[in-house]
Order: structure tokens, then C-alpha cells, then sequence
């Protein structure tokens, strides 16, 4: 479903700046595969995914999604394959508008968009029931502005419009960092609900070890824009935070450096 | 006092063309979330593409049409230096602005300012005739908020709004953004241009700096008319109503003023200063906000 061939990216190449933010990464994702990711601060996962949406074009390497090379393709011709879900909850929806219109934008993702009506009503009652699934109560304010929602509203709206087209991949970069713990839980255990109905392609990055563990089939572990450990299966399953430390001490040759992995 | 309600109906015609110039001004501040100083420009390309159209022996509504399409050509150019060369929205308007005075003066053959008397032309309005300008310009300003109601009822009026609201969301929605703003800016001036044709014939003359100062008298109809009736309209027609209705009183305010004795030299001025003191007044509300929060933590 994803080929990452020999990916590069430097950003403010020549200058004091400079940074190495991918250094070769390879990565195949089969259909249906749910890999998290994990690292320390600055190893590139952001990066990657990134990368592959088409946010900015890599130095070197390519991306091929679904058997399509979408290396060359910007940002907005590749979300036709992607279903993405940010960090920042304000990211993900326009805020001046209202939950159904969010929807609607969502709904067209990959389509010509041209002067047909934006929302019929046969939608609208899609809509509703796809809100009713979140549980929070938004099925019934088709019609209140995105903003005026809480941060977790807001994510799970957004996770739900990712997936409300299905997509070839579902990006979730940290989605759920910015979150208190409880909302967090809800807002992964939709992804996981999503995920596994739709069958999806998912990659998560994640500062949780113990999330980057029970949830997925795959685990791959970053470092100085290297992909330095990738498991799956039973192996992943097994594993235990302490097993992931210890590796990424062994591999990297240094401590694990994000204070919020170890807090958790 | 007399003279003061006979000047009234001219103020509001004034006012409702102007207020068609402040619904441009809306699409792009509002809608696009961006300030473009073309309009300065494309007004008057919109007055002097009429003026010369008509000379030429056209139809009057062929003439708006062309200048309408003029102005669309202005926005194009906007569009194209901010979304294809990167430069800022502001600086794009600007430079777009600069060009279209020359532009502005080839149409009208190198002269500054080019008559249209009512006498000679079949105009559809003209000040001399108040009551049937006034009707003209709202039947105009109606047509056009009806357009614009219809077209952002549209997946491609969805998309712009999006674009405006959070590019990022857009983008991952499978939005072109360039494309977007590129449409926005030509829709835009070319209602502006339209105005222009419409302040051209009310005041039988086209003039290369009769749009001098237009973004911030479309700006302060924006404003007056959200400041007034932006807790009652709500919906996105009745907002865009509400811009016409700032133009009215902004017109009916400078009547007003130049009545009380204000120099009509220090007229720009004025203007300028109570958009500006407007602008301010949300930012100085949100600091004001955050210093007591401050407070009260404390």
C-alpha cells in the first residue's frame, strides 16, 4: 500500500540551520497494516509523515502510495490517498465553519469539486449518524460552528473526517498529545474502531510506548532521521517498554531523549 | 437642516454603490483573510473601461459587463503574483495597483479624466435622477448578494471559505488553495470594477483616482456594518446586506461631517483614522480580556 524508497530531506540546506531530518528511510506499509512510530525529539517521525502527504518535496528518494509514484504530486492532488489527522486539534477543521460544512469538504476529498450544491440531504443524514458513532453528542449540532467545540470534539470530528472517505493511508501524527488523558483514550479508541472496520492502512506516531504497543501490528522505533528498529507481529506483541528502552540504548548509542515517553 | 435631507438621497445612492465596492472588499477580508489593495486600482478600471465603452457607441450594460470582466482581469493578476511569484497578498495588491494606473490611463488615452454626460449616453443611472439611481443601485447590489448567496452555497464556494478559514485543513482535504485565492481575487475586483462602472455614470465622469482610498471605504462599510448589524445577521446574505448598509451610513456620516464644517481635503483622514480606531477596537477587547485573567490569577 506504501513504498518509502531511500527518502532524504535537509531543511535550510547551507546554512547554520541546517538539518538533517531524514537520512534515508525505507519503509513498505501491505494493506491493512497499522504501524505506530516512536522516537526521540527531532528523529524525523513528523518528518516522514509529512513526506508522505506532500507538505513539502523530499531531497531525494520516492513515495509510492497504492501503486501510484506521488513523490511529484503537491500536497492537495495526493489527500485524494490520505486521510490526516495533525497534533494541533485546530489544525484538522475550519473553525468559522459549521460541523455539516466541515463534513461536506471532508465528504469530497479526491473529487471535483464544481457549482453543485455542497451539501444534499441525503447527506446530512449520513452525517448525522456518522456523528452519532463519536458519542459525544454532535449529531444533533449539525449546524454549530467548529469553533466552538473543545479540542477533543474538535480531533474526533477530524479523525472521523479523515476516514469518512476512506483513505488509502490514515496519517495520525501525535493526535492525541494535545489532549487530557481521558479524551485521549476516546479519541484512540475511535482511531482503533475506525481502523479496524475500515480494514485501513494506518501509521500513528505516538510519544506513548505502552500506546505504541497495544495498539497496530507493527512498531518501527526512529532516530537521527533513521529508521533504526522495525517489528511486527508476534515479536511486537510481546514487548514491553523496558525491552523498548533497552533497544534504543543498544541501537542509537544513547539515552531516550523525550521527556514525555519517559513520564508516561 | 433643509439642506441636509435634500443632500440625503445623494448619500445613499453614493453610499449603495460604494456598498456594492464594500462586498468585493468583504470576499477577499473576510472570506479570503487577506487585505487586497487592488480594488484602489480595479475601481477605477472599472469607471474609465465604462466611460470608454460607452464612447465607443455600446450598450451600457455591455460596458458593465467588460468592466466587470476588466476588473476579473486585475484580481487575475493579484492572484497570480501572490499565489505563482509568493509575494505577499498586500504587496501583490499593491504592485497590481501601481500597474493598473498606467493601465488605467492607456484605456482612457493618456487623459485623466473622461466625461459621460447623461445627456449623450443612455446610462441606467445618473445623479441627476436620484430616486431612479437609488433603485438602480440596490436592484444591482440585490443581484449580486443573490449571485454570491448562490455560488458559496456551492462545493466551490464551500472550498474558498475553507481556504480562507484554515489552509492547512484545506490542503488535506484535497483543496487547492492557489486556485482558490486566484478565484477569490478575481471575483472580488470584479465587483469592484462593476461599482466603478456604476460611480461613473452617477457622476458622468471617470477619473484615474477615483478609486484612491477605496479599500478603506470598502473596509469602514465592512466594519460599520458588522459593528452595527452583526448580532442580528447572521446569515451570510443578511452579512453581505449588512455591508451596503455600512456603505449607506458611511456616505450618510460624511455628508454629516463635511455639513459641520470638516475640510473635505481632511476627508481621507477621517476615514482612515476611524477604520483604523475600529480595527483596533477587537485587539484592544482581547488585551483588555487577557490583562484581567492575568489578574485574577494572580
Amino acid at each position: 500500500m506504501l513504498q518509502v524508497k531511500g527518502v532524504y530531506k535537509t531543511f535550510n540546506k547551507g546554512t547554520v540551520n541546517e538539518k538533517r531530518a531524514l537520512n534515508g528511510v525505507d519503509l513498505t506499509l501491505s494493506e491493512g497494516d497499522f504501524v505506530t512510530i516512536i522516537g526521540g525529539n527531532g528523529a524525523g517521525k513528523s518528518t516522514l509523515l509529512n513526506s508522505i502527504c506532500g507538505v513539502f518535496p523530499v531531497d531525494k528518494g520516492s513515495i509510492t502510495i497504492d501503486g501510484t509514484d506521488v513523490t511529484k504530486l503537491p500536497e492537495h492532488k495526493r489527500a485524494k490517498y490520505l486521510g490526516r489527522v495533525f497534533q494541533d486539534p485546530m489544525m484538522g477543521t475550519a473553525a468559522d465553519m459549521w460541523i455539516e460544512e466541515n463534513m461536506s469538504l471532508a465528504y469530497r476529498r479526491g473529487k471535483r469539486r464544481g457549482l453543485k450544491w455542497a451539501i444534499t440531504g441525503k447527506e446530512r443524514s449520513q452525517y448525522r449518524y456518522m456523528l452519532s458513532q463519536l458519542g459525544l453528542g454532535l449529531e444533533n449540532r449539525l449546524s454549530s460552528k467548529v469553533g466552538l467545540l473543545s479540542g477533543g470534539q474538535r480531533q474526533a470530528l477530524t479523525l472521523l473526517m479523515a476516514v469518512m472517505q476512506k483513505p488509502k493511508l490514515l496519517l495520525l501524527d501525535e493526535h492525541t498529545a494535545a489532549l487530557d488523558p481521558k479524551t485521549a483514550e476516546t479519541v484512540l479508541n475511535l482511531s482503533d474502531k475506525f481502523i479496524a472496520e475500515g480494514k485501513l492502512t494506518a501509521m500513528m506516531i505516538t510519544h506513548n510506548m505502552k500506546d505504541a504497543i497495544t495498539h497496530g501490528n507493527r512498531l518501527i522505533m526512529m532516530h537521527e532521521g533513521r529508521i533504526i528498529y522495525n517489528v511486527s507481529g508476534e515479536e511486537k506483541k510481546k514487548l514491553t517498554v523496558d525491552d523498548l528502552l533497552k533497544k534504543f540504548a543498544d541501537l542509537s548509542g544513547e539515552e531516550f531523549a523525550n521527556d514525555r515517553a519517559l513520564l508516561n | 437642516m433643509l439642506s441636509f435631507f435634500a443632500s440625503m438621497p445623494g448619500a445613499v445612492a453614493q453610499g449603495i454603490i460604494w456598498g456594492i465596492m464594500a462586498i468585493g472588499v468583504y470576499l477577499t477580508f473576510r472570506i479570503l483573510d487577506v487585505a487586497d489593495l487592488t480594488v484602489d486600482g480595479s475601481m477605477a478600471t472599472g469607471g474609465a473601461t465604462m466611460v470608454v465603452c460607452m464612447m465607443s457607441g455600446m450598450n451600457a450594460g455591455v460596458a458593465m459587463l467588460i468592466a466587470f470582466a476588466a476588473g476579473c482581469a486585475a484580481g487575475f493578476v493579484t492572484g497570480i503574483f501572490h499565489t505563482k511569484f509568493g509575494i505577499p497578498a498586500i504587496l501583490a495588491g499593491i504592485l497590481t495597483q501601481l500597474i493598473l494606473y498606467s493601465v488605467n490611463l492607456r484605456i482612457m488615452s493618456q487623459s485623466a479624466n473622461l466625461p459621460l454626460s447623461v445627456d449623450k449616453y443612455q446610462l441606467l443611472l445618473s445623479l441627476r435622477n436620484l430616486p431612479q439611481a437609488i433603485v438602480v443601485a440596490s436592484v444591482f447590489a440585490a443581484v449580486i448578494i443573490a449571485l454570491l448567496y448562490w455560488f458559496f452555497g456551492t462545493e466551490m464556494g464551500h472550498s474558498l471559505r475553507a481556504t480562507g478559514c484554515n489552509q492547512n485543513m484545506a490542503k488535506a482535504n484535497g483543496i487547492n488553495t492557489d486556485t482558490n485565492k486566484i478565484i477569490g481575487l478575481v471575483l472580488s475586483n470584479g465587483i469592484v470594477a462593476l461599482s466603478g462602472s456604476l460611480l461613473s455614470q452617477y457622476q458622468g465622469f471617470a477619473d484615474i483616482n477615483m478609486g484612491r482610498g477605496a479599500i478603506v471605504i470598502g473596509l469602514a462599510a465592512v466594519i460599520i456594518g458588522e459593528v452595527l448589524l452583526g448580532k442580528i445577521f447572521k446569515n451570510f446574505a443578511l452579512k453581505l446586506v449588512a455591508a451596503v448598509v455600512g456603505g449607506i451610513i458611511y456616505y450618510i456620516v460624511i455628508t454629516l461631517v463635511l455639513r459641520a464644517g470638516l475640510n473635505a481635503n481632511d476627508l481621507k483622514m477621517f476615514s482612515a483614522l476611524v477604520v483604523a480606531v475600529f480595527l483596533g477596537i477587537p485587539y484592544w477587547k482581547r488585551k483588555i480580556a487577557e490583562g484581567r485573567t492575568e489578574k485574577g490569577d494572580a
